[in-house]
């Protein structure tokens, strides 16, 4: 579809309105490109049938740039939501989409957006079965939000739990951590500098149930440390457990560009965002066996075992520096800015 | 990273904390100037691998910390009254007496955050029908990439480009620390960055007449632990000179292109300091030729008696009479989301790096 064809350049209000043009937007744009049987009904929502326990898991994806280097607002919406769902222990097989456009968006950025939403989906295995379109006046939104919801069916061999982290377990990443954030603020205007950085923005769902499939009760938790970063969410679940968290700075996979670019922004990489990493909570004597078998799926390639849960400093991260000191990880308060000098 | 992992290096940090703990025979107070430093000692953890007997203390060397706060609610009334401000990120979460920056931006004003002053001559640019003032805090380390700003303004002739200066200068504060009747400081470790820009002859004289060493001192690991031997050698033999740590960032005379472009624009003037007060000749003032680029001319400032917040120690704590959780209201009633007090908000004031890295660690 090309804008030709359209017959608009911009979006406007009245592709919000709920008349003609918004089925000609609908038509020509949405049912085309997700076409399937749940959307091909045309009606105000779909009927699906789940097998047992469902999980479900929504996110609202406001990112600015709406393009950025690894991905867009669109695959970004696809992958957040459904590896949310597979942290639950669950395969996404649904999502939801809704969108809030400010008026004057570009048709043909709408269009690449819609296009990397499918691409995202048809590769993450989910369908879209309903949605929605708004359009907000200019001012009162930022080019494009985003809303999705994901449903899954949970694996039967898996038992996602805090309740079930215990003294000794070990804590696993796939990969590199703070890629999405540098990439984000690398092209933030203002603050952008030169580099190769790019999002790690993608579907974790396989990587995560082929693990569940292959060790089943034995991992505890899985959580993605997306805004707010790793020492977010290992600060959260510290307190959560009311155990310590002990890691290593020198195990944490970091890419050096990246390592550089927080570097000269003054940013702590253990808080920059990711939206293609996931921390894995598992009984010690798996750890060897889950490396092994992560690190041969290209997801996993950079899998690193960064810490383990200890009985000493409950409900604190302490992270052992490489030159033998020691130190809180709080929480992220605010948003992360830039220092000074 | 060449440069860099070197000097994250455990076999070299260990070497010379071996080295403190064999030439050390009694307690030494040592200042380390800059806020990046205490950011780098916090965050390492070197503070508890330090023998007993070395003492740090934490010194001013934070700038948004240092800001006062009528520059702060100056800033905020432009930003208020339609004016663009650009600033660096970490001075948009200070309070001011009211509010901060980030706070004046949630109820609208149009705030630029940059990593770099041009740019906001870029925005100036891009909005000719818009006034834009960028908020030019820091040591000598900012100050030539902000004169330059001013320098690419004049030459494009932007008549709608101003900075609301608020630059100080090390030299001075650690003179004034130093003549404060309860200063207990043995020995300091100078602040690297701002001596890479201008060199550190101008410490000569301060060794000499306080009889104090001052070792001019990197930010990593390795450089923070040879920084503090190199100052407890000295105060063990008796000796009081500069010297240079950090050699591979910092010559004697700096970095002559930089202080050139800070001496087209500015002139050493007097400046307040927030928890100080003001300290004669501590800052720089825009030069004449340059009055046109001063926002307070500019929009007129009107220097009304602020109060900080009496439960605050911020002085105390900039001047290194106090540590942050020596403080009463640390960790409690202030914190990173709550702070009664600049300390406790940029990643170089030492109470928010005490706050984040080493509050109650076991």
């Amino acid at each position: 579809m090309n804008k030709e064809e359209l017959g608009f350049d911009t979006i406007n209000l009245g592709h919000g309105s709920g008349g003609l043009m918004t089925r000609d937007l609908l038509d020509k744009i949405i049912f085309k490109t997700f076409s399937n049987p749940f959307l091909d009904q045309k009606h105000d929502g779909s009927i699906v049938k789940f097998n047992g326990p469902t999980a479900i898991s929504t996110d609202s994806f406001v990112v600015s740039p709406v393009f950025f280097k690894g991905g867009n607002i669109g695959s970004l919406a696809v992958h957040g939501t459904v590896n949310d769902v597979a942290m639950c222990g669950a395969i996404p097989k649904y999502l939801t989409l809704a969108f809030i456009v400010e008026e004057g968006l570009k048709i043909e950025d709408f269009i690449a957006i819609v296009a990397s939403i499918k691409e995202a989906a048809d590769k993450c295995g989910v369908q879209i079965i309903t949605g929605d379109t708004k359009v907000v006046e200019r001012g009162k939104g930022d080019k494009i939000f985003i809303n999705t919801t994901g449903f899954g069916e949970v694996n039967p061999k898996a038992n996602i739990s805090t309740d079930n982290i215990k003294v000794g377990d070990k804590i696993i990443v796939n990969g590199f951590v703070a890629q999405h954030g540098m990439a984000i603020m690398s092209q933030r205007e203002g603050l952008e500098f030169e580099s190769t950085i790019e999002s790690d923005s993608t579907n974790l769902n396989f990587l995560v149930n082929d693990l569940i499939d292959a060790f089943g009760d034995k991992i505890h938790l899985f959580r993605d440390p997306t805004r707010g970063g790793i020492a977010s969410v290992l600060s959260e679940i510290s307190k959560d457990i009311n155990k310590g968290i002990t890691i290593h700075e020198d195990k944490i996979p970091l890419e050096k560009q990246v390592a550089a670019a927080c570097e000269i922004l003054g940013l702590d990489p253990l808080y920059v965002a990711n939206e293609g990493l996931f921390i894995a909570i598992i009984d010690s004597e798996i750890a060897d066996a889950v490396l092994e078998q992560m690190i041969k799926d290209e997801k996993g390639i950079n899998s690193a075992c960064i810490g383990e849960i200890t009985e000493v400093h409950p409900s604190k991260v302490v992270m052992h520096s490489s030159v033998g000191g020691k130190r809180i990880i709080s929480p992220l308060i605010g948003e992360q800015l830039p220092r000074i000098c | 990273m060449k440069y860099l992992t070197e000097y994250r290096n455990l076999e070299a940090t260990k070497k010379y904390l071996k080295l403190i703990d064999k030439t050390i025979t009694k307690k030494w107070n040592i200042m380390e100037v800059c806020g990046g430093q205490t950011h780098g000692l916090v965050k390492n953890g070197i503070l508890e691998l330090l023998p007993d007997k070395v003492q740090m203390i934490h010194g001013p060397g934070c700038p948004v910390c240092v800001t006062p706060l009528n520059l702060i609610d100056k800033a905020i009334e432009l930003l208020e009254n339609g004016v663009i401000i650009c600033s660096f990120g970490d001075m948009i979460r200070v309070p001011g007496s009211t509010k901060s920056l980030l706070e004046a931006k949630a109820e609208g004003g149009d705030l630029r955050i940059l990593y770099s002053p041009i740019e906001a001559v870029k925005i100036a640019r891009n909005n000719p029908d818009k006034e834009v003032v960028f908020f030019a805090v820091g040591f000598e380390t900012t100050a030539p990439a902000n004169a330059l700003s001013v320098l690419h303004a004049q030459k494009e002739g932007l008549k709608n480009y101003s900075i609301l200066v608020s630059h100080v200068l090390v030299p001075p504060a650690m003179e004034a620390i130093l003549d404060d009747e309860f200063c207990n400081i043995d020995a300091f470790l100078g602040a690297g960055h701002v001596c890479a820009i201008m060199g550190y002859k101008a410490y000569y004289p301060l060794a000499e007449k306080y009889k104090i060493p001052i070792v001019i001192t990197g930010f990593e690991p390795v450089d923070l632990a040879q920084g503090i031997y190199m100052a407890v050698k000295q105060l063990e033999e008796g000796l009081h000179v500069v010297e240079n740590q950090y050699s591979r960032a910092v010559k004697e005379e700096g970095n002559v292109a930089a202080i050139n472009v800070i001496n087209q624009v500015f002139e050493v003037g007097n400046r307040e300091w927030r928890g100080i007060g003001e300290i004669p000749n501590s800052g720089y003032v825009l030069t004449p030729e340059f009055k046109a680029f001063d926002a307070e001319l500019k929009f007129g400032i009107s220097y009304i008696k602020v109060l900080e917040n009496p439960d605050c120690i911020a002085g105390e704590i900039l001047r290194g009479i106090k540590k942050p959780n020596e403080c009463s209201q640390f960790g409690k009633v202030c914190n990173p989301s709550n702070p009664l007090g600049a300390p406790m908000v940029s990643s170089e004031g030492a109470c928010a790096a005490y706050y984040h890295f080493s509050n109650n660690l076991e």
